[in-house]
């Protein structure tokens, strides 16, 4: 099938680039391997960060200096100034779309501070601003007749004799067989690697890394893959979200002695550390809001309060909640120019599978939301552009052939994906060791050695999870290879890379 | 904890040792560790992307908000093909927010919406299309280009909307395997995971017809449709 723009993933970074090269007058097709509303952008609670100033006194400048310094000196000062100045057109475009965000009394937008920011600057929608954001984009994706084909996994970027894209193997899930899409642009969208972590993240179990590692091994450039943000307030059994706002409206964070330990409203990084080290001595940690009230629990944390009694059996009016930190956002990702293309030429990427160097080290709360939206424009329209100058569609053949080996068996990768994930949690997590890397990166060698060693019991073709499941693996396996070479080769500790002494 | 899972062609029988655990986590233990071959759809695991709806015991829930209990008969979502085990297709029924025009139109940049206006379709902008109400919707037995209750949520969400300029073509959409099919039996609303009322917002797509000049076409039209101007319980229409 031939298209102008093909775009890889439906979140909100994909929806808005689609959204963006169909008003710039191309044929879009978009491919995702859920539906486009099931993306982790739905999962985003806090807000969408724009300078706007309706509640209190705030400016661009102020934004962008919020935004550089919590990026430890890793960003780029020109990304992040576009980003931050763009911000209040995107927010009034998100609202002549649809978007229910909060309100003022006098009919503003209403704002709220999130942490590192100097002002009240995030727009939000109660305590489902991506949902909200990412529906909405849906619908008016709907409304420009966008094409979105569901359930295709991204398998291979294709390139032609030049090395240019021209297009991407898909397997279809719910039939097994391969499809090849054709295109003058391809946009890569397909979010984060924090499930690398496996139960350790509080993200989507799709969030493996796809795009990221399909991109590499066409011979894209990854940036900052070792940057990995840690949410200090996961469920300890479950890692689901427990939001910033528990500690924010003055929740606090015990040890098993019922002892407070930390400033609860430092910067992630420095939480998350902090319950780390307690974590090694031996103490369970616990998040404690009962002084906040039945009443303030209700009304401002009631999604909290389901999920700590879903998933930890617990009543945070009456108890305790058991935390721990988790992985919650990947700041590294596709190295992108200024125009969002990536070292590929043809291959544009947006949102969390991009790095834009507008987080650097630690990303600012609120600066997501805005970034897929920025960036899913710019990158929509300059794939587009180049989709018009270019005169016929080039084709290829696949390469990979890594479905094409035999798969004895004899591992399961279900068993070993666990593991994975606990001994990056350990070793590749919030305190890294040389040492310790170096043990993580022998046993993801090893996994990567034995990929045929695995495989999957199921052979039927039709709808075949497990094998998808397999196919995901190996992309978070070359994920995580990426995250640990880019954290042994950073000696020095920046933001959410903390190395301790040997 | 035995439970029974609709497979391809059979129920199967799950022996699992788990307590105090969601649906979820039960499928998620059986695919990793008993049979690999079972095919279900998750994602957040939070109850927000709406991937895991699933019917259990005849019920409509999300299998991640869902405490499974000794003897619990897991079955696919109705009204939709089935693609395998408790995987089902959901492009048709999507495909109704496409029809009934579920954007805004015209957006009219004179509105002002204040915090009460926000208020007005905050719930409907809860939904996370699950597909829960489009599975529990007895109309799809008798129609199956019924728009249904999300979709039909998803236009009140916009008629109601200060900042729509055109309610009116919103209104004009609906006329026709829309509003005026639903048997207000509000089986949408009981299983909801939002705690959305399709319904409700069926009946207020309906006065805002009546407001537009439409009337209920059942209304007086003795010897048409299939109900010959009768409901479904027997009762006359008019």
């Amino acid at each position: 099938m031939k298209t102008d723009v093909l775009i890889i993933g439906a979140g909100g970074a994909g929806l808005t680039a689609a959204i963006a090269a169909k008003k710039a007058g191309v044929d879009v097709v978009v491919l995702t391997k859920e539906y486009p509303t099931r993306s982790q952008t739905c999962m985003a609670q806090g807000g969408i960060n724009a300078a706007l100033g309706n509640v209190a006194a705030d400016s661009i400048e102020d934004h962008i200096q919020n935004t550089l310094k919590s990026a430890h000196g890793l960003a780029s000062e020109e990304a992040v100034r576009y980003m931050c100045s763009e911000a209040p057109a995107t927010i009034a475009w998100l609202d002549s779309i649809g978007v229910c965000f909060s309100r003022t009394a006098d009919a503003k937008i209403t704002q709220r501070k999130l942490g590192g920011a100097s002002a009240p600057r995030a727009c939000y929608a109660q305590d489902y601003t991506g949902l909200k954001i990412l529906h909405t984009l849906y619908e008016e994706a709907l409304k420009h007749d966008v094409e979105m084909k569901n359930e295709k996994l991204l398998l291979e970027i294709l390139t032609d004799e030049n090395g240019v894209a021209c297009g991407a193997v898909v397997m279809d899930i719910r039939s097994g067989s391969k499809e090849s899409y054709f295109a003058k642009s391809v946009i890569l969208a397909t979010g984060g690697y924090s499930r690398i972590y496996d139960k350790n993240s509080t993200n989507s179990v799709k969030s493996t890394g796809d795009g990221i590692a399909v991109a590499a091994r066409a011979g894209a450039k990854l940036l900052d893959m070792e940057f990995v943000q840690f949410h200090p307030t996961g469920l300890k059994n479950s890692s689901i979200l427990i939001s910033e706002s528990a500690r924010g409206e003055g929740g606090y964070l015990l040890n098993s002695k019922g002892e407070r330990f930390t400033n609860e409203l430092a910067p992630r990084d420095e939480v998350s550390r902090a319950i780390y080290a307690e974590m090694n001595k031996g103490e369970d940690i616990f998040l404690d809001i009962r002084h906040l009230g039945e009443a303030f629990i209700d009304e401002g944390l009631p999604q909290e309060r389901k999920l700590a009694k879903l998933y930890e059996n617990v009543d945070p009016v009456y108890d305790l909640i058991p935390i721990k930190p988790v992985a919650h956002y990947t700041m590294g990702g596709i190295e992108v120019d200024n125009n969002s293309q990536s070292s590929i030429e043809g291959l544009y990427a947006c949102g969390e599978c991009s790095n834009h160097r507008v987080h650097g080290a630690n990303r600012l709360g609120g600066n997501s939301l805005l970034e897929i939206v920025v960036f899913g424009r710019e990158a929509g329209e300059n794939a587009a552009k180049r989709a018009q100058e270019i005169a016929s569609h080039a084709t290829a053949s696949a390469k990979d052939d890594f479905l094409a080996q035999e798969f004895t068996q004899e591992l399961d990768f279900y068993t070993l994906r666990e593991e994975l994930g606990n001994l990056l949690y350990a070793k590749v997590g919030i305190v890294r060791r040389e040492s310790e890397l170096q043990e993580a990166l022998g046993f993801v060698k090893e996994c990567q050695q034995n990929l045929t060693k695995m495989g999957t019991q199921e052979s039927s073709l039709r709808y075949n999870t497990n094998l998808i499941e397999f196919l995901e693996f190996r992309n978070m396996l070359d994920a995580s290879e990426a995250v640990i070479t880019g954290a042994l080769a950073r000696k020095e500790s920046v933001g959410a890379h903390f190395m301790a002494k040997e | 904890m035995k439970v029974t899972i609709q497979r391809e062609y059979d129920f199967i029988e799950y022996d699992v040792d788990m307590q105090d655990a969601t649906l979820l986590e039960l499928l998620d233990k059986i695919k990793t560790q008993q049979d690999n071959t079972l095919a279900y759809s998750s994602g957040c695991r939070s109850s927000v992307c709406g991937s895991c709806a699933v019917r259990v015991n005849d019920k409509e829930v999300l299998a991640c908000s869902y405490k499974v209990q000794e003897g619990d008969k897991i079955e696919p979502l109705k009204n939709m093909p089935l693609l395998r085990d408790l995987v089902v297709d959901m492009q048709k029924s999507l495909e109704a927010n496409k029809r009934a025009k579920t954007w805004l139109s015209s957006y009219n940049s004179e509105a002002k919406l204040t915090h009460e206006d926000e208020k007005i379709n905050e719930l409907q902008s809860d939904c996370i299309l699950c597909g829960s109400c489009y599975s529990a919707c007895p109309v799809y037995a008798v129609n199956e280009e019924f728009l249904g209750p999300f979709a039909l949520t998803g236009v009140w969400k916009y008629v109601s909307d200060k900042r729509e300029g055109e309610p009116k073509e919103k209104i004009d959409t609906i006329q026709t395997n829309g509003v005026w099919d639903c048997t207000l039996c509000n089986e949408c609303t009981v299983v909801c995971p939002q705690g959305i009322s399709s319904k409700a917002d069926i009946e207020k797509l309906r006065a805002k017809s009546s407001q537009f000049g439409y009337m209920d076409p059942n209304f007086g039209n003795f010897g048409g449709g299939f109900d010959s101007g009768f409901g479904f319980d027997g009762s006359p229409s008019f």
